[in-house]
């Protein structure tokens, strides 16, 4: 919302402020403003001259030399301006002075333009006549300025006057940002009234004086509202005998500072009240009114409609229309018909001022895909009692501005007139709420200048129709607190029972995560939770593959956003690949991220979101690096078993042969593996890619953090090396297996460390090679014990076809 | 004997004298005082001696013992000081030769933020929750006050599963879950992943992520809500951060406001930063409806409530000056690792 500053002091007419005061006042009341832009800017030393005569120009044919009469005296301004004539009274600015833009209304300097006096084409020119443009504004604000050219100003006006003053550019246009609950500030006598309250003056809205002749609109038109839901009220006047023409310049003037280019006096008065009272108004020509009668009713299902703008509209029974005796003449609250718009040979025009349901005119505005100036007031939803008010203030403009002869009387549905709302008021609850100690007398005065009643006896504030935010204690606890001074109530800190900060565990396990991820030179990435369907195929994924059953976003951004992913493995490879491609080497990351898995499609109820850990890398590592990142942080999680390595079930985004299921204590908690090069590929990463990924749900229900000391044996370890030949698809893991199994109580650990294929070894055989140690807790181990053990695991790994080598 | 002696020792302390190595002074040690060394000689050959002078000789044996013994000792120490000595000049390293750091992964800036704004709130005695990201419209409006076709569902461009679930436009839901499964006091934070449909620019991105906190006692007042925030503001941006309280609305609080603090660029006299206003607006706040903690099943007339809502984005974006939002999802190392 932007006004002009005059506007509003044309009801609070003691304001007296710094645009900044204003600014900072109004904000700390709750009508944000969010900036102000003078129309004076860089307008310096800009008075009104008369050309005296105009010679031509010696050298330059397109060039003229004017002596023009600036009040103090005399200058001589050479200038191109196609449209003066001796006698014009034009802006001038003096030497030394400054105007906003060039003529040609292109973007405005930050600082403006400089002019000084010198010479063109060798006659000297002091000064300069200036065009709208120059002074910072548009024909389009200023109808009345010549197509090109210097603006020229009335006849009456005194040469030597402030020129900027007389075009009303000694102004500041605020630009509000008004909350959704405040339907009433979207209107300047809204913004006014808290104006005046803030600073403590005056507030003198107009008072809409009744109008018209000794004819009656009803005998003009008559009014059926058939939806009363959608239309709680339907106000309508008559004029008649309409002289079309421009609207006064204050009235121009406060439109344009609006952003409302001024059109002439029937709609510019509209427009007017539509700012001010900030109730939308709608004019009918009368002689396309059939049957001189309005019905409100809802359009029928594949209705077609054209507005006024020209387009063809197609409707629906939830759009109210506005109908005349044979046919449909406006969208409510939208757009008018273009068979009953406003033609310039207009005789007799009815106004509306109507309420709508502005839910309707939202949902209505949406579905036809246009939004209007009207639209975007109703569909707040307005106060119907102010409806009367303005059409009465549109009338009395018809009147004064003398553009009309306005008919007597209204015609006016409104069945169910709405009343002021009771409120129940306890001073001490609001204090008690605030936190303050603020006396009941200064409430009590808060609420008088905002307009709002009180019955002492009942004690019970009196709501007007247009505060329809005001519903309960709370509510008139912000009204004090606003006008108290949101910066007077104090600062204190909760008191009561205390309560125990913490993270909840599961936020724990994924901190220690991260921690874990961090220390082993991984970097955390953040990645959206949307992704394209197209990263099933780049991932490989067969058609039934369950990460195919992903939920879809009914209204997304566009496709690469549109379903909600199941594994953060997409995330992760964009993310290298970005660094691939602009040649980041060794890059280590991980996210923590959650997927999204429907328990049915379509979803029915909330799906399971389960947090990843996603470890990701290229470059320095392998295989067994991820591996060692995954371990480390299982056994600081406390799963302190071995974690299984299970390579049997393939994922087809994975190198074959280097993939496995993690499985712990018999469940499947990730996977790990490097990545195919069919996937790399795709998202263009050259070098090895490894990925890991771990089901934090699952993870967090095994770990724990107690920790128990086990006391650290003094009996001595014996240790045996053994090596062996095993066939190349035996796994260590299965060679591990056997050594626990047969260890038993005695085995403390065990340590690989050969493992050879090669000369000397045959051929689809390999070399591994254990060093294995054992202790007892309560005595020295005996050669005997350990050998019978020993013998033990050698029988077992015999079984799998594994011979001891000398 | 004597002489003897005396000649041996001369010839024994010249020899250490000129030793020069470990090695020699211990040669020199066998030569004279091991089992057949000559000093050992001669004290086996003190059975020659008359028995009335064998005290005195073995005296004068046994001194001149000691003296090579200390002499052998004080020897071996200077050329082992020597020697050591020797070693360090030869181990001098250039320590300005790069270093062999063991690569620390970093922190994305969105998580050194909120641990942060965590250990601020947890050092308060919040309890940082969580709630699910798809959400029922029911959470995510109805219980705060947003009831089917407010306008304020338009504002915020929710992203819908179906007609009753959604992804979350605000972490405010878990508000309403909290009061639903505990009972006052209450005092908690719940950072969390938010979705709107805005287009990805420098300034918008259709996932976020949020803070919300609410406190709810009995008694609890907005001066305190005032309090809480103005400390957490400090400790946040630094000692002499001051905030201002706006009123504003959000149907979920009232009264409502949003909240800025003094620029922690310029320290509030204005700059390009806070667009010459001094002030930044970090977060939006306000005292828990009535009708949400009805609705959510606690008594307003027993209890009261605050409740706040920060991006964490917006304050890594300012606290770590961060120009564009768009680098936040993107990776690239060579951002991450600034933080």
């Amino acid at each position: 919302m932007n006004t002009a500053l005059s506007w509003i002091k044309a009801y609070v007419p003691d304001l007296d402020v710094s645009d900044q005061q204003y600014t900072d006042a109004m904000t700390l009341t709750g009508t944000k403003v969010e900036g102000f832009e003078r129309l004076d800017k860089n307008l310096e030393k800009i008075v009104v001259g008369q050309i005296l005569s105009i010679e031509r120009h010696p050298d330059a044919d397109k060039l003229i030399v004017c002596q023009v009469d600036v009040g103090t005296e005399t200058v001589q301004i050479v200038t191109g301006a196609p449209n003066v004539k001796e006698g014009d009274k034009v802006p001038v600015v003096l030497d030394g002075g400054k105007v906003a833009g060039g003529h040609d209304g292109g973007p405005l300097p930050e600082s403006g333009i400089k002019i000084k006096k010198g010479k063109l084409r060798g006659v000297a020119s002091c000064g300069m006549m200036c065009s709208i443009e120059e002074l910072g504004s548009s024909r389009d604000m200023y109808p009345d300025a010549p197509e090109e050219g210097i603006y020229i100003m009335k006849e009456d006006t005194p040469v030597g006057a402030d020129a900027v003053e007389l075009l009303g550019l000694r102004d500041t246009v605020f630009e509000y940002e008004i909350t959704s609950n405040r339907v009433d500030c979207y209107s300047i006598l809204g913004i006014a009234r808290e104006a005046a309250v803030t600073f403590g003056k005056t507030y003198c809205p107009p008072a809409p004086a009744v109008t018209g002749n000794e004819e009656k609109a009803s005998d003009y038109i008559q009014v059926e509202v058939q939806d009363e839901e959608l239309c709680p009220r339907y106000c309508a006047r008559v004029v008649k005998n309409i002289r079309i023409a421009p609207s006064p310049e204050w009235m121009q003037r406060r439109l344009a500072a609006s952003g409302i280019r001024p059109i002439n006096n029937l709609v510019d008065i509209t427009n007017y009240v539509m700012e001010e009272f900030g109730q939308p108004m709608h004019a009918y020509d009368l002689r396309r009114i059939a049957g001189n009668k309005i019905i409100v009713r809802r359009a029928k299902d594949g209705d077609e409609f054209q507005t006024l703008d020209g387009q063809l509209r197609k409707l629906d029974r939830d759009v109210l229309m506005i109908c005349d005796a044979e046919k449909e003449v406006g969208i409510a609250g939208i757009m008018g018909g273009e068979n009953s718009k406003i033609v310039d040979d207009v005789k007799t025009v009815l106004f509306e001022a109507a309420c709508f349901d502005g839910t309707n005119i939202r949902l209505s505005s949406k579905r036809l895909g246009m939004r209007t100036e009207a639209s975007a007031k109703f569909e707040k939803g307005l106060d119907p009692n102010n409806a009367q008010a303005a059409i009465d203030r549109a009338c009395q403009l018809i009147e004064e501005l003398g553009c009309g002869e306005v008919v007597g009387g209204m015609v006016d549905c409104y069945p169910a007139p709405r009343q002021p709302r009771r409120v129940a008021f306890d001073w001490q609850q609001v204090n008690k709420l605030l936190g303050t100690d603020i006396p009941e007398q200064e409430m009590l005065r808060i609420f008088a200048l905002l307009d709002l009643g009180y019955d002492s006896e009942k004690k019970e504030v009196i709501v007007p129709t247009f505060r329809q935010d005001l519903e309960c204690g709370a509510d008139l606890a912000e009204e004090v607190a606003r006008f108290y001074g949101y910066d007077k109530i104090p600062t204190t800190l909760p008191g009561g029972e205390g309560t125990a900060g913490k993270l909840s565990f599961k936020l724990r396990v994924e901190e220690l995560a991260r921690n874990v991820a961090e220390y082993c030179g991984f970097s955390q990435a953040m990645t959206y939770s949307f992704e394209s369907p197209r990263v099933f195929d780049k991932l490989s994924l067969a058609a039934d593959d369950p990460m195919r059953q992903a939920i879809t976003i009914m209204n997304p951004l566009g496709e690469d956003y549109s379903i909600m992913r199941t594994s953060v493995i997409n995330g992760m490879l964009t993310s290298l690949s970005v660094n691939y491609n602009r040649r980041n080497k060794n890059i280590h990351l991980y996210e923590l991220g959650n997927i999204y898995l429907p328990k049915a499609l379509p979803l029915e109820e909330l799906p399971d979101e389960r947090m990843q850990l996603m470890l990701g890398f290229y470059g320095d590592g392998d295989f067994f690096t991820m591996k060692g990142v995954v371990e480390e942080f299982l056994e600081q999680a406390g799963l302190k078993k071995k974690l299984v390595c299970d390579p049997s079930r393939k994922k087809p985004f994975l190198h074959p042969g280097r993939q496995a299921e993690l499985v712990y204590d018999g469940k499947v908690i990730g996977w790990i593996g490097e990545v195919h090069p069919d996937v790399t590929d795709r998202y263009e990463i050259g070098d090895r890619t490894y990925l890991a990924d771990l089901d934090m749900q699952g993870i967090t229900k095994l770990a724990s953090f107690d920790k128990k000391y086990v006391g650290i044996v003094r009996y001595p370890a014996v240790t045996r090396d053994i090596s062996m030949v095993a066939k190349k698809e035996i796994r260590v893991g299965q060679i591990e297996e056997v050594i626990e199994k047969f260890g038993g109580k005695l085995l403390e650990s065990y340590h690989l460390f050969d493992v050879y294929e090669g000369s000397q070894i045959a051929r689809g055989y390999k070399s591994v090679a254990y060093s294995i140690t054992f202790r007892a807790k309560d005595r020295t181990l005996e050669d005997k014990e350990v050998g019978k053990v020993m013998e033990k695991i050698l029988d077992g790994l015999k079984e799998l076809g594994i011979e001891l080598r000398m | 004997m004597k002489e003897k002696l005396e000649q041996i020792k001369a010839e024994a302390l010249e020899r250490i004298e000129e030793a020069g190595a470990l090695e020699k002074l211990n040669d020199i040690r066998v030569a004279y005082l091991g089992k057949k060394g000559e000093l050992t000689s001669v004290l086996k050959s003190l059975k020659d001696v008359a028995p009335e002078d064998r005290p005195k000789v073995g005296q004068m044996v046994n001194d001149v013992r000691a003296l090579l013994e200390e002499r052998l000792e004080n020897a071996k120490a200077v050329l082992a000081r020597a020697a050591r000595e020797e070693q360090m000049a030869r181990e001098e390293i250039d320590v300005t030769l790069p270093s062999k750091k063991a690569e620390i992964g970093h922190k994305h800036p969105n998580m050194v933020a909120l641990e942060e704004v965590e250990r601020i709130f947890i050092g308060m005695g919040y309890e940082v929750v969580e709630g699910p990201e798809i959400e029922y419209d029911y959470y995510n409006f109805e219980a705060l006050n947003i009831p089917a076709n407010h306008p304020a569902k338009d504002e915020q461009d929710t992203f819908y599963i179906t007609d009753k679930i959604l992804l979350r436009t605000q972490t405010s839901p878990v508000q309403v879950r909290t009061m639903e499964q505990k009972k006052p006091p209450i005092r908690m934070i719940a950072p969390g992943r938010v979705f709107r449909s805005d287009e990805v620019d420098a300034t918008h991105s259709p996932s976020f992520h949020q803070i919300e906190g609410m406190v709810i006692d009995k008694n609890i007042t907005f001066s305190d809500l005032k309090g809480t925030l103005a400390q957490f503001a400090v400790e946040l941006f630094g000692e002499n951060t001051k905030v201002k309280f706006r009123p504003h609305h959000f149907p979920f609080t009232e009264p409502s406001a949003e909240v800025d603090v003094t620029c922690f660029k310029c320290g509030g006299v204005g700059c390009r930063f806070c667009k010459g206003s001094g002030w930044i607006e970090i977060l939006g706040c306000g005292m828990i409806h009535p009708k949400v903690l009805r609705m959510s099943g606690i008594d307003p007339e027993e209890y009261s409530g605050f409740a706040f809502g920060m991006g964490l984005e917006r304050i890594a974006l300012l606290k770590y000056e961060i120009d564009d939002m768009r680098l936040l999802y993107e990776n690239d190392i060579r951002f991450l690792k600034q933080f």
